[in-house]
This record gives C-alpha cells, structure tokens and sequence, in this order.
C-alpha cells in the first residue's frame, strides 16, 4: 500500500510569548522552537503503522522552507521512506485552500493509496487542508479519524471522532484522505542518532515550475481568504488574578474552596 | 434566492446547539443585509424537526431520503452542491463540527466558493464578508476578508454565537432529493458510544484538572494527592488522554465530558476552546497557568500566573494542614 503523509514544521506557542510583527498580519517567529505539527505526528505514526501491517512505503510532503527539512528528517527516521519538499517564494501567503491547491499539484503524478493529514495545525487551525485535498483530487475522505479499523479490497472501516466521546463508523472506498485526529496511536520516539542519520536521505525539493501551476493558483494569488490584520483576543472580564507569595495565594485559594466548594 | 443558508445540524434524532447558534447569527446578519434566512433540514423522517425550526428562519428547506438518515458527507455534499446550483445562496453557514469539519472543505472546492473555517464572528458589508478566526490555539484573533464570489461559505465555532429568542415566522418548502442512486464510496455504518469508566467525573463537587502543562506523567500523582486530600477529583484536557497518561473518562470537553462542579481548577491547561466548551458552566473556575495570555484566564474566575510545579505542591502542603 501507498501512503502519502502531509506534514507541517509549526512553531511551539502553547507556553511562549507571542508578539505581532510589524506587518501586523502574522507573529514574530524569530525566537520560537519549530517542530513537527502535533496532529501530523500521530498521522506520520498512523501511517507506519499500516506499513508494517500492509507493506509499501511511506512518503511524507511538506510545504516550506529549508527548515522544513528538519521535520521531514524526523518523518524518515521514524520509518517514512521519502521525503518532498515543495518551496518557493511564490508558495508564500497561502490560505489553506492555496496550500491544498499546490499540495494536490504534488500529488498528482504520484502512485497512492491513501493520504494522511492531520486533522488540523496548530498554528492557523484550518482543519481545511485535508477534505479540499480529496475534493481536487477526485478521491473521498473523512475527517477526523480516531481509528483506522481495517483495510481490505480497496476499501478502509474507520472511525470518526464526533462531539461527547462518540465515534460513528465509515466504510470508505480507496484511495481517500484521512485527516488523522490526535491521540489514534503512540507516535515512537525518534532519537537524535536517528534524526542524523535519516540526514544522509535524499529529500526532493519541487519548486512552482516543477509543479505546472499557474501564477493565480499559488500563495496569497491563489488564496481564497485574505489575512487583514492580526490582533490578541480581548480578555472580557477576565480572571481576577492571586498575587502573592506561594504560600498567601494558596490562602487565598483554601479560603476559595470554603466559601465556593463547600469544603470544610 | 441569494439567501443566507444554515445547514440544520441534527444527530440521533436531536438538534444540535450549533444549529440555533448558526441560525441566530444568520438573523443578525439578515437583519443588516436584507437577505432571507434558509434552513437547510436533511434527514429522514425529520418533518417534527422542521416544524420546530420554522419560526426561526423565514423558511426552511427540507429535503428527506434514506440516505440521509445519518450524516454521511458525501450524500450531503451531492444534495447541497444541487440546491446551491438551483438557488443560488449567498452565504452558507455549517457548524465547525465533526459533521462541518467533514463536509465543509470538499463542498466549497466543488462549488467554488471560498471558505473560512473555525470562524467566532462574521460580518458583512455589501459584497464584503469579513470573518474572525482565532490561531495558535486561541491566542491570536484573526480577522479575514473572503475573495468576492457567488457564494461563500464560514463554519462557525460552536459556542461562539449567543442564541437569541425571536420569530421569523417561516414556512417549510419540502424538495425531493436528488439522489438517484446508491452512494457506495462512503457508508455509514453505525454509532459507538465510549466505554463507560470507573469514575463519573460529572458527578464531582470539585474536579482538579491537568493539562498539557504537566509535562510528565510522573508529576500526576501530587495533583492526585491535593485532590485526594480535597475529595476531589481528578480529571484533565485533551493532551493528557491523547499520551494516554489518564483514560479517556476523565477528559473534559468537546470530544469528552461536559462538566459543572462547583469548583473547578485548571492546571497548565491553556484553554483551548474544546476544553472551555466543557467546563464553563463550573460555579467557580481557578486556573493555573504559567503564560499570563492563555485563553483560560478569560473564562476563570480566579488565576494564579506562574509555575504550577511550585504552586501545587505548596497548596497539597497547605490544603493537608486545613483540612487535616
């Protein structure tokens, strides 16, 4: 079986400081620590995973720049067997829709049986990537995996998060797109022996013309929405904040959960 | 019709939250615009759900079939793709749902229009649709504007639309499905529930709750021992269930368990919407966290800013000597 796995190199804010850069569109990425987008990790896994049930090969597609090989290196040292690498300044500004469109470009005049995406970034959040992907494609898909049950005669049983810790069960015709949800298995750990090594692999790098597009399909020319601004949420009435030592806010917070939790 | 469209959201036999969250902002948007108000009803059998839905949008469109006796988004993006064509919609909204997030996509690509997806507002100015989408997990808002085209669509984030209580005094006006024949690509097959846990964190007075801000899972057992020593009980955000450092039944939000003790505190936990969605309704939120900007300061009634590792156990010590 032929898998593709669409992957992101995103920068780790869950506990850094953002600041907006001067365009005012995007942050400053200056001081952040890039990694592989975490729902990409498990669809990296997931992907594996059906290698060594199945058979055939792994490929792993980024969009980006030469950082981006990083991420691609960390894919081929946990099994991926190659790696895509499609950059160029006309890429630059693309809305999920462009990024589907230049992805698809990719994928095209490749031998697949399935696609695996995560099921969004994140960074921008689309959760868009995927579905668009398969509708340009001509193939199904469905979003939100939890589970990959079985594959057999050119059709996939998998199992679809829905809201309250439902899943509703598909019966899915090959090739499609799977936009993989986190926590579907236990990504391995890739060690720093590993990572070096895969850098000895090839990565192919495509670029606008390799990828017969036109001028008006690529990056922000080819997006269908268009960033104006970026500003930091309000924080509405917000929490009243405990100040103190460690020791006066965990008063603070006994006395709390006297008068609130009634704890006595 | 160049009308503003909700696509009806519905699920065993129940209407969806989103669908009176989506329908009351497309009354906002109609109100301003002068475009009428469709729901869009898709089912089997869910003509009592339509009657129930009347009121709230000038009409609505319901269209009945076998196959769209459960959400299948292939038989939807068939059915949808023709009504668009026939009647020409101005804006489509759908819920930024597991059902949305299946459907949405594909079907703009196929109709051309433009997309943006998780959005918590949108407005419009003559042709101009602007949306705001939030990035990086809730820290940055984004506001966007959609290419002009015939039609647009916006998936809006559940929760993110106060609903209101008005009348449009709508009627209903029955289509017959175009689906001629069976759809074989995709087939739904049925339903499972999650396994049922030990513990019913719903049931709490006090849940104390781990996020990603953990880190390992050798740091669970102190908050265990400052719930234990509370009667507390111990429960969490995505992150945690996803490394499967705690089974699924303790976590709270979208995908899990909606929860409302009379306290709940929140540990390195950000507060990403899905989370948020599941604890709001607690009595009284305090939230621990080590980034003055995380989300969940704008739901907590109390934080405390700083390193939970230093906290936590300073507040077990605490706690112990109290309630000793």
């Amino acid at each position: 079986m032929e898998i593709i796995v669409c992957i992101k190199r995103v920068p780790e804010t869950a506990e850094a400081d953002i600041v907006i850069d001067k365009t005012g569109r995007d942050i400053e990425k200056g001081g952040l620590v890039f990694d592989i987008n975490e729902w990409d990790n498990y669809a990296v896994e997931e992907a594996i995973i059906l290698k060594e049930k199945y058979g055939g090969s792994v490929t792993v597609i980024s969009m980006g720049p030469e950082g981006a090989n990083e991420t691609l290196r960390r894919a081929l040292a946990m099994g991926a067997d190659q790696a895509i690498r499609l950059t160029d300044p006309a890429f630059e500004g693309a809305d999920g829709y462009a990024i589907a469109r230049t992805l698809s470009q990719a994928i095209k005049p490749l031998c697949y049986d399935l696609i695996l995406t995560g099921v969004q970034t994140e960074d921008d959040g689309y959760g868009q990537v995927g579905g668009t992907l398969a509708e340009m494609l001509g193939i199904g898909h469905a979003a939100v995996v939890s589970r990959i049950e079985s594959i057999e005669d050119g059709r996939a049983r998998v199992h679809r998060e829905l809201e309250g810790g439902l899943e509703e069960v598909l019966d899915l015709e090959l090739p499609a797109v799977l936009t993989i949800q986190s926590g579907i298995n236990e990504p391995r750990y890739v060690s720093i022996m590993g990572i070096r090594k895969a850098a000895q692999r090839e990565i192919r790098v495509l670029g606008f013309q390799d990828l017969a597009m036109k001028p008006e399909e690529a990056g922000e020319d080819g997006s269908l929405t268009i960033v104006e601004r970026v500003s930091f949420p309000l924080v509405g009435e917000g929490a009243q904040i405990l100040e103190g030592t460690v020791d006066e806010i965990s008063d603070r917070v006994i006395a709390i959960l006297k008068e609130k939790g009634g704890v006595a | 019709m160049n009308d503003v469209v909700v696509l009806v959201e519905h699920r065993q036999g129940a209407i969806r939250d989103i669908t009176y969250e989506m329908l009351t902002k497309g009354k906002t948007l109609c109100e301003k615009t002068g475009n009428r108000l469709t729901a869009v009803l898709l089912g089997k059998d869910v003509g009592a759900m339509a009657q129930d839905l009347k009121d709230l949008a000038s009409q609505v469109v319901l269209i009945e079939d076998p196959q769209l006796e459960n959400f299948n988004s292939e038989a939807y993006q068939r059915v949808l793709e023709n009504l668009v064509q026939q009647e020409k919609p101005y804006l489509v909204l759908m819920g930024h749902t597991a059902f949305g997030m299946d459907l949405a996509p594909s079907l703009a690509t196929q109709i051309k229009a433009p997309l943006a997806t998780d959005c918590i507002d949108v407005t419009v100015e003559g042709d101009h649709i602007e949306a705001i989408r939030q990035t990086y997990g809730g820290k940055l808002n984004v506001q966007v504007h959609l290419k002009p085209a015939q039609c647009s669509m916006i998936t809006l984030r559940p929760a993110s639309v106060s609903v209101a209580d008005y009348s449009l005094g709508g009627e209903i006006t029955t289509v017959s499905s175009p689906l001629t024949e069976e759809i074989a690509s995709k087939r739904f097959l049925e339903y499972v529930e999650a396994a049922v846990g030990e513990v019913d964190i719903t049931q709490a007075d006090i849940l104390i709750s781990i996020g990603r801000g953990i880190k390992d899972p050798e740091n669970i057992p102190v908050v265990q021992e400052l719930a234990d020593s509370l009667g507390a009980v111990l429960s969490c955000s995505r992150p945690v269930v996803d490394k499967k450092w705690l089974p699924k039944d303790r976590q709270v939000g979208t995908s899990g368990k909606t929860v409302k003790p009379k306290v709940y505190i929140a540990i390195g936990i950000s507060g990403a919407f899905q989370h948020v969605a599941g604890m709001k309704g607690s009595g009284t939120i305090i939230a621990i966290n080590r980034d003055p900007r995380a989300p969940i300061f704008s739901f907590a009634h109390y934080g405390i800013v700083g390193d939970l590792f230093k906290i936590v156990p300073a507040l077990k010590g605490k706690i112990q000597e109290a309630f000793a």
